[in-house]
């Protein structure tokens, strides 16, 4: 049902300049919702960013956002998808002691078996990375705590849709105008 | 595309020449074809000034006396002519005043450019004396915004905002230039943008959805046409009364869209929404299709949404692609520019007639009439009533005068009375609601149309928000009309106090000045009227008038506006009393 609320994410491709991010994230305060994660990065295109906005809400909602955002005049093109229209990530960074390297024999099969890995080690830590989907990141959150964690971080989700957006075909169909 | 004035002619594309950023603004200004803007200098924005007065015998800038005036005396340009109206301001404070002008703008759609001084760019983010955030501040109620920190940027900046301002679904653009730019010289060259390559202004209209559109208004029994302000910003006065007059469909208005298609129009049925007419607003939930165009479902049209023409097909023939089905969800939506859009769903359409339906208007009418018009107009009471003002000035000035109204129950008076024969004449803040428009609003549609007859219609609250703008009027020699309603009360406040909080007037009531003296203070010819029988003569004597006039009218303290909606009722339940 299209009122009913689930995750979606945003890609919106846009021109890169100053304050379009506030521009964006406007439309959401405004409204009072709650925007779960926010990556904005380079695109496949030269000049061309792109937004990836993970918001809970349902499709009737989210229809009337796209519209919002994309009638502002430095986006391009704004979409939404649901989990199965994209292939997803998110990345996450573990600062471990590294005693417990070397003392807990468990941690050494945790991040074996989680396909994590080790960035950095030094004497005082090492640092872990894992990037995978949000509830592999949470087993490891969750097996590792019991250790001990100095510092964790978690990155925005990033996604590429299945489906061809067709962003370069807009963009020389102005050129060509 | 808008033809060139030799003036603009003379300041496109001609070869580079190295001059300051300052000149280079008020080239780009000539190059658009400006020949007036509003605004208040100050420590930021001098440089510009500086070139304004060298220019001054080619554009003629407005000193108001508030920045806010500026901005609505830009909207009230625009509104009346079509063409971008242009505000001035320095940083700090400056842009902030007009920050009330641009989120009225931006509800309304209005094209407007403002130029706001910003300290230089080293200093940004210092908390210098005088710096604000505007770009931040203004991004939320701008179509678009942008900060200049390099001379060379000034052209292609000025040009994309002129261009973005009007095209599409019109709109404020505010341009920040920092003090530095303005000073540093440059290789000036001035082009006028064709496109933006991440912006489409008009979407593409599917041909299919003319078709559908077509074929459920000629199933229909019971049509109704709504149409809103869309009509008057493609000019599609002309292809709106065609479709009317060819379908036979009663037509309805919303208070952004008064005055495309006369009043005395036998299809023209009156106004939808809170203060509406009677008869659109109930049989808004009787009809079989609704045919909205260029209006966008406003809470105050719509009343309560889910009973809001459930009965109906809608189709809405809109140029934002965000307003269809944002509040009301369509059946056809038929994307695109007004005109062309009707132009195109003209011949698809069946002559007809729905006189059984249309009569049914008619006798809502004769009821609405009897308990409210008739009181409203032609009263028996002691007291004058705002509906008499407005038919006095309907008679002096034939219905042909632009009304410049404010907000609240004079401004619902003047939308539902005022004689609209003339497309264009009602310039009034709808969606934003801002008290103090209409005076400064005055002064820009005046200057845009000096041949036109300007009244300005307000309440004794609004007006003195920017009555300062008298100055403005003065020092100008403006020939604005401005009318006070004075009842002594914040009259909408005081009318839903009474109606929805058992008379507890609170901060309502007003002790208010001599306006006769102070109009006569900045030398504006100035009359008082309580009683009838001196009103005629007196609106006469103000039409009559070369210069500006000032006229006050005391008005019946407690009267009310009606019919009404009130706020969370459905349409249909409008009250009459």
């Amino acid at each position: 049902m299209a009122t009913e609320k689930k995750l979606y994410t945003v890609s919106v491709y846009t021109e890169n300049n100053i304050g379009l991010l506030n521009r964006i994230s406007a439309i959401f305060q405004r409204r009072h919702i709650n925007i779960e994660s926010l990556n904005i990065s380079v695109s496949e295109i030269e000049g061309v960013s792109r937004f990836t906005i993970l918001i809970h809400m349902s499709e009737d909602q989210i229809k009337k956002i796209l519209g919002q955002i994309e009638k502002q005049v430095e986006v391009i093109k704004a979409y939404y998808h649901t989990d199965d229209d994209t292939i997803y990530q998110e990345s996450c960074l573990f600062k471990i002691k590294s005693d417990l390297l070397f003392e807990e024999r468990q941690i050494q099969n945790i991040i074996k078996e989680s396909n994590a890995h080790i960035v950095t080690v030094n004497k005082e830590f090492f640092v872990l990375e894992k990037s995978g989907r949000r509830a592999e990141l949470e087993t490891l959150h969750k097996a590792l705590s019991v250790f001990g964690i100095m510092q964790f971080v978690r990155s925005a989700r990033i996604a590429v849709t299945k489906d061809e957006l067709k962003i370069t075909e807009m963009l020389n169909a102005f050129k060509n105008q | 595309m808008d033809t060139l004035t030799a003036t603009q002619k003379q300041y496109l594309e001609q070869p580079k020449e190295r001059i300051s950023g300052s000149e280079a603004i008020v080239r780009c200004l000539l190059a658009e074809g400006v020949d007036v803007l509003y605004g208040y200098p100050g420590g930021a924005i001098m440089p510009v000034y500086d070139e304004l007065y060298k220019y001054e015998d080619k554009i003629n800038h407005v000193l108001t006396r508030h920045e806010q005036c500026a901005a609505h005396a830009a909207q009230g340009y625009a509104r009346i002519s079509g063409k971008v109206g242009v505000a001035m301001a320095t940083s700090g404070p400056g842009a902030t005043n007009l920050v009330t002008g641009i989120a009225d703008a931006q509800i309304d759609s209005t094209p407007i450019v403002c130029i706001t001084g910003q300290v230089p760019s080293h200093l940004l983010g210092s908390d210098a004396f005088q710096e604000t955030d505007i770009v931040g501040i203004s991004t939320p109620v701008t179509k678009w915004n942008h900060q200049v920190t390099k001379a060379s940027q000034i052209p292609e900046i000025i040009a994309r905002a002129f261009y973005i301002a009007k095209s599409g679904r019109p709109g404020p653009v505010l341009i920040d230039i920092t003090k530095d730019a303005q000073f540093e010289e440059f290789d000036f060259q001035y082009k006028k943008c064709t496109g933006v390559r991440s912006y489409v202004p008009v979407p593409k209209t599917d041909p299919s959805s003319i078709s559908a559109a077509a074929a459920l208004i000629n199933s229909a029994k019971k049509p109704l046409i709504i149409w809103g302000q869309g009509i008057i910003l493609s000019k599609a006065e002309t292809e709106l009364k065609a479709l009317v007059e060819k379908a036979g469909i009663p037509a309805a208005w919303t208070i952004m869209g008064a005055s495309a298609l006369p009043t005395s129009h036998p299809l023209n049925i009156g106004m939808v929404g809170m203060h509406g007419n009677y008869a659109p607003n109930v049989l808004t939930n009787d009809c079989d299709v609704l045919i909205a165009i260029g209006m966008r479902f406003d809470d105050r049209v719509t009343g309560k949404l889910d009973e809001y023409a459930t009965q109906a097909k809608i189709v809405h023939l809109e140029i934002d692609p965000a307003e269809v089905d944002k509040n009301i969800k369509t059946d056809v939506a038929v994307l695109g520019d007004a005109k062309q859009s009707l132009l195109e769903l003209l011949p698809q359409v069946n002559d007809n007639s729905h006189n059984e339906w249309l009569q049914k208007f008619k006798d809502l009418y004769e009821i609405e009439y009897e308990k409210v018009i008739k009181n409203d107009l032609h009263p028996t009471k002691a007291g004058l009533t705002m509906g008499e003002v407005l038919k006095e000035i309907n008679i002096q000035t034939k219905g042909e005068a632009a009304i410049v109204s404010d907000v609240g129950q004079h401004q619902m008076i003047a939308c539902r009375y005022a004689d609209f024969n003339i497309t264009k004449s009602n310039i009034t803040s709808g969606g934003l609601g801002t008290m103090g428009f209409a005076l400064p609003a005055a002064i820009g549609a005046k200057m845009a149309a000096p041949d036109r007859e300007v009244v300005a219609v307000i309440g004794d609250g609004g007006y003195q928000m920017t009555i300062q703008e008298l100055g403005t009027i003065f020092q100008n020699k403006l020939p604005v009309k401005i009318v006070v309603l004075n009842n002594e009360f914040l009259g909408m406040v005081r009318q839903w106090q009474q109606l929805f909080f058992e008379k507890r007037y609170a901060s309502t009531e007003m002790v208010n000045p001599n306006f006769v003296a102070i109009a006569k203070g900045y030398y504006i010819e100035a009359k008082k009227v309580t009683k009838r029988e001196d009103l005629a003569a007196t609106v006469k004597e103000m039409i009559d008038s070369d210069g500006p006039y000032f006229l006050e009218v005391c008005v019946e303290k407690e009267g009310n506006v009606f019919p009404m909606v009130p706020s969370g009722a459905s349409v249909s339940d409008i009250r009459l009393e």
